[in-house]
């Protein structure tokens, strides 16, 4: 059977059929990933438990008893959720040889439904970048680099320029979770998204990234950055998928009280064939300074897509969008420097041998344990919150928050069902370019077209949607209304099944410990 | 709007992080500029939004031990440790002022 990497109805029905079982499967996404192991997508592979998770597994499906979908589904977890006894590190030398003593509970959940946890995916410095390039473990490579698509299209300086100078960024600062997705090592995987970290490095490596609504899923054990916007993302190759895996996380957490306490039920998606009760609103100010002309035209195209089909599409204004990344950039230094405050060497995580006094201790261990990125946004942070700053940055940037998520309440309340915008300026950038400008230069400009979800708390989903001319993927994002999580993943579903985005066409050098070659999957022909 | 030499101290003070280089002060100066911009709104008569779920009530579990008895799994983790406390170096000794620390400010 040719299995496209599908958990709903592909891989699962596989695993229930016995013609493939859950060990064979670890052992090729382990195997799979020490041949990738150049993409740098993986800080921790935890090889020993997943196979003995796959065993487990192995005999629930002998015995007729799997758990459910996700049991002895190979997946990856981005590296700032707790795993207990797996190294949880954020990408800094904070908590290198932090050792989790419990696990998230999204991580949790995963692993009560049998879910097989391979490893930790690389980030960049506690999640702070949208290029996944600035952790201390190095950046992340976009599987993409090494696609046939791209190649095909990239002309080469010289016969004896390597490939190892033009790889692409996989975007941030979920980029590992996107990469290990793209390349086929895992079939789903949790990133998290505060300004677009989910839906940017989805975008860049032509996966699905889902944003679900704020409050949804829990973020208890997810290592926070901001907690007002802060939330699990979910990665995988198709909306199904990701439909699945929001089935499995989302609903009230005891341990988070930001979690609301509506009853989830999980959904399978209907297969949506008429569209035209639909109403897409297009926000014109999406349209930002430095939309390249490919997307633009994509963005175009998708939207006449919905018009043929029958669906109502109306332009619409979000008057605020151009002030809401300056006032994320308020807001989230302002919530960084607050809970950065706990990283001080005592009773975990990196320590200074400085002993003269505790302040100097703090001091040096957060001089030694945090990068330039993470030390630049706490005091920007604790300069907006400044007594004499107080009220004319961070209350005027709360202020500003409002009116951004007023917006969108009016643009929904006019009967907009869905939104449709692009995800990114353009395509995936190559390392050597994209590290030209600094990382809060290129987090400004790459955050601008998804952080406003964030902003307002709303769901937003990056689907795959075409090839760029330099062959590499863009996608286009849905913003849904408030817990409308089944009327955005329809609407996705139905995009999705129009455009027919290509699958990777990875093509590895022989040389690199080589299981694969020419191949389409990573497991079937 | 820029940072003077005693805005920056005070927040080295506060952050307890430094900022390491003229790279990093020029980051805040940046940073500061950048968010002048949030004054071209007119926020009259709006209030602040602290939480999108403002409109909701925060679940309170109630006031029960449900678990705990983790102190060995927890002081795993820290270096410095003697029987069941953390070991922290002496307090109550401010950081040094800005003349007497190693800090990139002090030439400025």
């Amino acid at each position: 059977a040719a299995l496209k990497g599908g958990l709903r109805f592909q891989v699962s029905a596989a695993l229930k059929e016995g013609h493939v079982t859950p060990t064979e499967l670890c052992q090729r996404c382990l195997s799979l990933i020490k041949s990738t192991k150049f993409l740098n997508a993986y800080i921790t592979v935890a090889e020993e438990t997943a196979l003995k998770q796959a065993e487990e597994s192995e005999k629930r499906y002998r015995r007729g008893q799997p758990l459910g979908v996700l049991d002895g589904i190979p997946i990856a977890v981005k590296d700032n959720f707790n795993t207990a006894g797996i190294e949880t590190t954020c990408a800094s030398n904070m908590l290198k040889g932090y050792i989790s003593p419990y696990n998230a509970t999204v991580v949790q959940k995963l692993l009560d439904q049998g879910a097989v946890l391979l490893g930790k995916t690389n980030l960049d410095e506690f999640a702070m970048g949208s290029g996944s390039t600035d952790g201390v473990f190095g950046p992340v490579r976009n599987p993409w680099s090494y696609s046939r698509q791209y190649k095909e299209k990239s002309v080469p300086k010289s016969c004896s320029e390597d490939e190892e100078s033009n790889w692409v960024i996989t975007g941030g600062s979920s980029g590992g979770s996107a990469a290990a997705v793209s390349s086929f090592t895992c079939f789903a995987a949790l990133g998290s998204d505060t300004g677009g970290s989910t839906r940017n490095p989805a975008a860049h490596c032509g996966v699905v990234g889902l944003k679900p609504t704020y409050g949804l899923i829990s973020r208890h054990g997810l290592i926070p950055l901001v907690n007002s916007m802060d939330v699990p993302g979910i990665l995988t190759r198709c909306v199904d998928d990701a439909a699945v895996v929001l089935g499995s996380l989302a609903g009230h957490d005891p341990k988070d009280s930001t979690t609301i306490q509506d009853n989830f039920k999980p959904f399978e998606l209907p297969n949506l064939t008429d569209v035209s009760k639909l109403s897409i609103g297009i926000p014109k100010e999406y349209h930002a300074p430095g939309l390249s002309s490919e997307i633009l035209a994509l963005w175009s195209k998708a939207a006449d897509l919905f018009k043929n089909a029958g669906a109502k599409v109306v332009e619409v204004s979000l008057p605020h969008t151009r002030y809401s990344i300056v006032c994320y950039h308020v807001l989230c230094t302002a919530e960084v420097a607050s809970n950065m405050a706990r990283f001080d060497g005592l009773e975990y995580g990196h320590r200074s041998d400085m002993n003269k006094s505790t302040e100097s201790m703090y001091a040096a261990t957060r001089r030694e344990g945090f990068n330039e990125v993470v030390r630049g946004r706490i005091l920007s942070g604790n300069y907006f919150l400044l007594k004499q700053n107080y009220e004319n940055y961070f209350i005027k940037a709360q202020k500003v928050r409002r009116l951004i998520a007023n917006d969108f309440v009016k643009v929904f309340g006019s009967g907009v069902d869905i939104l449709l915008t692009p995800t990114t300026l353009s395509d995936a950038l190559p390392y050597m370019e994209f590290i030209k400008e600094d990382n809060r230069t290129r987090s400004a400009q790459d955050d601008v077209l998804t952080q406003a979800a964030n902003m307002a708390g709303l769901p937003a989903i990056n689907v795959p949607t075409g090839l760029s001319e330099r062959g590499l993927p863009v996608g286009l994002q849905f913003i849904g209304r408030s817990f409308q999580e089944k009327q955005l993943l329809t609407v996705a579903k139905w995009f999705e099944k129009q455009v027919k985005f290509p699958m990777i066409q990875l093509e590895v050098k022989r040389h690199y410990h080589g299981a694969f070659q020419h191949q389409k999957s990573a497991f079937f022909s | 709007q820029k940072a003077t030499v005693e805005v920056l101290d005070h927040l080295e003070h506060l952050a307890l992080v430094d900022f390491r280089d003229a790279e990093g002060v020029e980051r805040l100066q940046k940073a500061i500029q950048f968010a002048e911009q949030l004054h071209e709104v007119n926020t009259d008569g709006v209030e602040p939004m602290d939480s999108v779920l403002e409109d909701r009530c925060l679940y309170l579990r109630e006031d029960d031990v449900t678990e705990g008895n983790c102190t060995n799994e927890l002081l795993k983790n820290a270096r410095e440790k003697v029987e069941e406390y953390f070991v922290a170096p002496p307090g109550n000794i401010p950081l040094p002022k800005l003349e007497e620390r190693e800090t990139f400010l002090q030439g400025s």
